[in-house]
């Protein structure tokens, strides 16, 4: 029997279901990669309590930090997760001018916490806090560092998607992109809070 | 790469969720600050906030980032960086000068005679 008028069909056949088998790939990468970039943030926390808790004289936190101001940039980031699934939540209702105004907010509130880190960088600068002058310094500014350059290109990314979005990309039936770089954001989100904790408030 | 089509009903009792669990994380970071001004020891407040970003962070994990219905699979690749994390942390333990000053005073206080 000839195979031939079989094979042009082989690339249809789904690959056979197991636990192992995701809903998207695309999710099961960014899972991934979100559990890597987890360990480095988890290793500078790890790196920062240890120094921490090896100095006596290591300074609280709420006398040289603002916290009021911090804690309106974490209600900012907790605002923009909410308004990220509600994009979400647009897109898979079909409703694209929903989609498009709730990742619009999302970026806005993304674009804010960076302005607003930027004035309080600015600020502790000029009192004269450095990324040399003392552990201090160092563990604040690369731990919130590394959180803002995710920030940031969560805006770039998330402006992507929007502007891919608005073309005509992303329907009901076709959203698992939106899905994705929302599972990125909200990475972004969890781990301010572990920050905001950890740096801030302890 | 065609996502599933959840039904209408399905996609208003998520949008209700959401909107819960942005109210639990407002009120608990609200929590949070206020345990930094009550008078309770820095050990006590640093665990109770130390318990309620851990219950923070969950609750977006598990909601927001869709975690609590995921298959199995992805489940245990988000909870093997939490399992690794601690586990760096307690391999700190050692180093930590606080940890090995509170042994060192508990011995010498021990072993120093009574006056």
């Amino acid at each position: 029997m000839s195979t031939a008028a079989a094979a042009p069909q082989a690339h249809l056949v789904e690959p056979a279901e197991s636990p192992l088998t995701p809903e998207s790939w695309g999710k099961l990468g960014m899972w991934t990669f979100l559990a890597a970039d987890a360990m480095t943030f988890g290793a500078l926390l790890a790196g920062y309590g240890a120094l921490r808790f090896g100095d006596p004289n290591w300074p609280r936190p709420s006398t040289i930090l603002g916290i009021p101001l911090t804690a309106f940039m974490t209600f900012l980031l907790i605002c923009s997760s909410v308004t990220m699934v509600e994009a979400l939540a647009g897109i898979r209702q079909g409703n694209k001018a929903k989609f498009g105004k709730f990742l619009f907010l999302t970026i806005v509130g993304g674009a804010m916490f960076l302005g607003l880190q930027a004035f309080e960088w600015t600020h502790l600068i000029e009192h004269g806090q450095s990324i040399r002058r003392n552990n201090f310094g160092a563990t604040f500014f690369i731990l919130t560092g590394f959180h803002g350059m995710h920030v940031f290109s969560g805006v770039v990314y998330l402006s992507i998607i929007l502007l891919v979005g608005l073309r005509g990309r992303f329907s009901a039936h076709n959203n698992s992109e939106v899905e994705i770089a929302g599972l990125y954001w909200h990475f972004v989100d969890l781990i301010w809070i572990l920050v905001f904790t950890f740096v801030y408030l302890i | 790469m065609a996502a599933h089509v959840a039904s209408a009903e399905h996609i208003a009792q998520e949008e209700r969720r959401y909107i819960q669990v942005f109210i639990w994380l407002a009120v608990l970071t609200a929590l949070e600050i206020a345990l930094t001004y009550t008078p309770l020891t820095r050990w006590v407040i640093g665990t109770g906030l130390v318990l309620l970003a851990a219950s923070k962070a969950s609750m977006v994990a598990l909601y927001y980032m869709h975690l609590a219905h995921e298959k199995p699979t992805l489940k245990y690749i988000a909870l093997t960086p939490a399992i690794l994390c601690v586990f760096l942390v307690l391999m700190l333990l050692p180093d930590l000068g606080a940890i090995t000053r509170l042994v060192v005073t508990a011995i010498e206080g021990g072993g120093a005679p009574a006056h």
